[in-house]
């Protein structure tokens, strides 16, 4: 080592570069990556592109060179962040256990700060994030609406005139994966809570999502019987809200804590002995709760609390006396990771062991499940061309294992699977399903 | 921030001479796509090209290099980015030069046991390319899984397989390499003797690009093994660990790999990788064998014989492949997981004959003492190469200052039990000031010789290997 060579240091001058930024990242966490490039293999978007800006050791390279203010938090830099899926496979691959994702929610809070400096900022993103997700009522009201589109046929309709070009092509192309969500007259009968069948062994609170519930109301229901059934008293629990995920990977940290709040407090209040879900991107914020609260020890501590009782679906199925079946499905069943039930939250075996329960049912392992499939969230409407070149090749693998259902455990993975059946020219003969409405089939 | 470090500063005709050899979309030079070629995976060191170019034909690398040449810009050759010695930060600026799009593995030539590839191929790939025909790529370098196997062949990566079969120079057998002055030479080939002229492509193992680009490969294979097998030996002391390794090879056997961690480096290992290891434990040997099934157990049944005999406390033969391959990921992953420790992980390879491999890690361990820095230790133990690695925070120059000292004793301590300063990582910008006390003045001369024959205006890989000054700062204290 050489002190001399330290003069062979980035030459760019310091100066002039306005370090608005630097204080938001943890520059310990940053240090924590020694750019051994063990990510670079596992990151979807680096193998598509085969780029460094595009790798998750070049991602933090950047951070840590806006965090140092070495480099300014602009244009480039906020296209390279929001480049990433945010799957958090380099995650699983990393031996220094970066925490990448919650490095790249600071670094798009750093950009979304700025834009909002610059006034940047878009209505529809406003629109979005402060005045859809987070209000129950208002993603039930569109949940209606979405509801009466589909009622009225209007959908089917404007797929088959090509009225839906109007739409922005991604926008066009993702909307023929939506299938009929429930009616308001379904909605109106969810009971506030659900009998243990049997002996009672726990009384778990039911998460459930926004989009989750919206899209995926029947599933949210299959998991709650599963749930009964297993012997769990299931209480729909009120007051909670959307879990901010998809703020926080938006960079809009503000109002993903704020609705980590209000559903901690749901939550405190009813006493349930564990938080249960059924999307693994909604899970892992809910269990990264105090990650959120670094600078806040009193609603940190009431967030670890909170942390603690959060369970996948799976997880807690898993860990309960076997499911008893009546009906057996005999069908070859392939399962595609939730990027973050199985990096996020560690959970990969127990979706596999529930599946391997159910009569008649084949399991084949898919080639790289535990690989994104493009969807990332919005990924998939923001970045569409990336995104369907991701999922071409997932459906590439999908196809080999000749399977009758693709299971997964998400919604957003689970509208992309859908998507990828039609591109695939598989419909009808093959079928996406959520693991738990699978498991629900066979009860 | 200078206009002209927002920009790149190659001039504006350069630039377009360039972009017309590869077009817009493999000419890089926006603020970030430099930035993220700044760094290799040497902690500390970091240096600004002003572009980045992505050829894809051995046409367009000799394009590239005359245009360079004729303007004097630094040219960095780059793989993947793994080196350890900053051999390909861009210390000068200039050019950072990747070769990734050279990806194809050309051919897999099994009368003459031979692979040819482009220099960007992937390692792991090129080794389950061969085995996929039952053929065997032996050199394995910690970082197989990422590095490319031009970045192997120009620094002469080792890997953990290294007592019995050798390094990366020793599987070379051919090369395409361009000049930088554009001309394209084919060195070497397929012949298993060959010995027309000076062995140009022994000379290029190892050049850390500072010669050439190397293009195309011609890479010796050897048939598969048939079987192999994974053992772990626990040891109260390190003592009985180096004792093991001696009276294996004294007893004639010659294991594909034998590692040696000690505690520190099994309890980081054993966080990340979750193998129940008995890290209450000073130090741990891991052990292969591969070759025929009866000569596989035979020799693994002999090993664990004399660990037990030399103090071993635990002796452990992995039940199944996938055992063995666990025990062995671990320990590629034990530099990655020690940088959980602290901010800053600097890794050394410093190697003496194995025979002194004892006495170095006891070196090691009262220099650490001495300067009051932490330094795990792991390493291939077969072949006498360590990896000293030093747990420091960057941020802390007091203490980076100990650490620099702790190092170059480590080093002095190497030659004077008639080692080498590096291993297998290579000379490039973090050990060229220590390369004198190796090779002697005359030898550095000679060097510099041989790198004006092959770039007399100093354009491959500048500031990388010899020190700018004419005299080495290091004073040999006694």
């Amino acid at each position: 080592m050489n002190q001399t060579d330290k003069a062979c240091d980035l030459a760019i001058g310091q100066d002039e570069v306005t370090p608005v930024t630097a204080g938001k990242f943890n520059l310990d966490e940053i240090m924590n990556c020694m750019q051994c490039g063990f990510c670079l293999p596992a990151c979807p978007t680096y193998r598509q592109t085969g780029l460094e800006s595009h790798s998750p050791r070049g991602r933090i390279a950047l951070m840590k060179g806006v965090a140092q203010a070495q480099l300014p938090a602009d244009a480039e830099f906020a296209k390279n962040m929001y480049a990433c899926l945010g799957c958090r496979a380099c995650e699983t691959a990393c031996p220094a256990g970066v925490s990448y994702g919650s490095l790249l929610e600071t670094a798009r809070e750093v950009v979304e700060d700025q834009n909002k400096k610059t006034a940047k900022h878009s209505l529809l993103r406003r629109l979005v994030f402060e005045h859809v997700f987070p209000h129950p009522n208002r993603m039930k009201a569109l949940g209606m609406v979405l509801w009466a589109v589909q009622a009225l046929g209007l959908q089917r309709l404007a797929t088959r005139t090509g009225w839906a070009r109007v739409l922005p092509r991604a926008l066009a192309e993702m909307q023929q994966a939506v299938e009929l969500v429930a009616s308001p007259f379904i909605r109106g009968k969810r009971q506030q809570r659900m009998r243990a069948e049997g002996e009672s062994l726990y009384t778990v609170g039911y998460f459930t999502g926004c989009v989750m519930d919206v899209l995926f109301f029947e599933t949210n229901q299959a998991t709650a019987r599963l749930l009964a059934k297993a012997g769990c008293e299931v209480v729909f629990v009120g007051g909670q809200t959307c879990c901010g995920a998809l703020h926080a990977h938006a960079g809009e940290k503000a109002w993903a804590v704020e609705l980590a709040k209000r559903n901690i407090e749901a939550f405190e209040q009813s006493q349930v002995d564990f938080i249960v879900n059924s999307a693994g991107g909604c899970g892992a914020a809910l269990k990264e709760y105090p990650h959120w609260f670094e600078d806040d020890p009193s609603w940190q501590k009431r967030a670890e609390a909170f942390a603690a009782k959060v369970r996948d679906a799976s997880e807690l199925l898993a860990a309960l006396p076997p499911l008893s079946f009546t009906k057996e499905l005999s069908a070859r069943v392939t399962y595609q990771d939730s990027c973050h039930l199985a990096h996020g939250q560690g959970v990969r075996g127990q979706p596999r062991q529930l599946l391997n329960l159910i009569p008649g049912v084949e399991v084949v392992e898919l080639e790289q499940a535990d690989q994104c499939c493009g969807s990332a969230g919005i990924y998939n409407i923001t970045h569409f061309d990336q995104s369907m070149e991701i999922l071409d090749a997932k459906m590439e693998a999908v196809k080999k294992t000749g399977a009758h259902f693709i299971a997964t455990s998400n919604p957003g993975c689970l509208l992309q699977m859908r998507q990828g059946i039609i591109r695939a020219g598989l419909t009808g003969k093959m079928e996406a399903v959520h693991l738990m409405e699978l498991l629900d089939r066979a009860l | 921030m200078n206009a002209d470090r927002l920009e790149g500063k190659l001039a504006p005709d350069v630039k377009r001479r360039l972009i017309a050899v590869v077009g817009e979309e493999r000419f890089l030079d926006s603020l970030n796509e430099r930035y993220v070629y700044s760094y290799d995976a040497t902690p500390i060191f970091q240096a600004m090209p002003d572009a980045v170019i992505m050829p894809q034909t051995t046409a367009e690398v000799s394009k590239i290099l005359k245009i360079a040449n004729e303007h004097r810009i630094p040219v960095t050759t780059r793989g993947s980015g793994t080196n350890l010695a900053a051999g390909t930060v861009p210390t000068a600026g200039g050019i950072v030069l990747n070769m990734q799009r050279f990806n194809r593995i050309v051919e897999i030539d099994r009368e003459n046991l031979t692979v040819t590839v482009e220099p960007g191929v992937v390692t792991a790939d090129l080794h389950q390319a061969v085995e996929a025909e039952g053929l065997f790529y032996p050199p394995d370098p910690g970082s197989m899984r990422i590095s490319t196997v031009g970045g192997n062949v120009a620094q002469c990566a080792g890997g953990m397989r290294g007592l019995k079969y050798g390094v990366t120079k020793d599987y070379l057998m051919g090369l395409e390499y361009v000049l930088p002055s554009g001309e394209v030479l084919r060195a070497g080939g397929k012949n298993v003797k060959d010995v027309a002229g000076y062995d140009m492509t022994r000379l290029l193992a190892g050049s850390e690009g500072t010669l050439a680009v190397i293009t195309q490969l011609t890479l010796k294979l050897l048939p598969l093994p048939e079987a192999k097998r994974t053992m772990a030996a626990y040891y109260a002391s390190l003592g009985d660990a180096a004792r093991t390794v001696e009276r294996v090879i004294a007893a004639k056997i010659i294991p594909a790999t034998m590692e040696f961690l000690d505690q520190a480096t099994m309890r980081v290992v054993d966080e990340f990788a979750k193998l129940g290891l008995p890290t209450g434990m000073k130090a741990m040997l891991l052990i292969e064998q591969d070759g025929p099934e009866e000569w596989v157990e035979r020799d693994i049944e002999r090993i664990a014989e004399i660990a037990k005999e030399e103090g071993a406390v635990q002796v452990r033969v992995a039940q199944t492949p996938e055992e063995g391959a666990n025990l062995l990921a671990a320990r590629r992953a034990a530099l990655s997981a020690l940088s959980r420790l602290r901010p800053t992980t600097i890794l050394e390879d410093a190697t003496v004959p194995r025979s002194r491999l004892a006495e170095m890690v006891a070196e090691i361990e009262r220099i650490a003492e001495k300067y009051d820095v932490q330094i795990c230790t792991f390493g291939h133990a077969g072949d006498g190469n360590l990896h000293p690695t030093c747990l420091t925070d960057e941020r802390n120059k007091e203490e980076l200052a100990r650490v620099e000292q702790a190092f170059e004793e480590i080093f002095l301590a190497a030659l004077r039990l008639g080692g080498t300063i590096s291993g297998e990582h290579g000379i490039g910008l973090a050990k060229r000031d220590y390369l004198p006390l190796q090779v002697g003045e005359g030898g550095i001369a000679l060097m510099k010789a041989i790198k004006e024959a092959f770039d007399p205006n100093h354009i491959m890989n500048p500031g990388k290997m010899f020190a700018n000054s004419a005299r080495r700062r290091v004073v040999i204290k006694q």
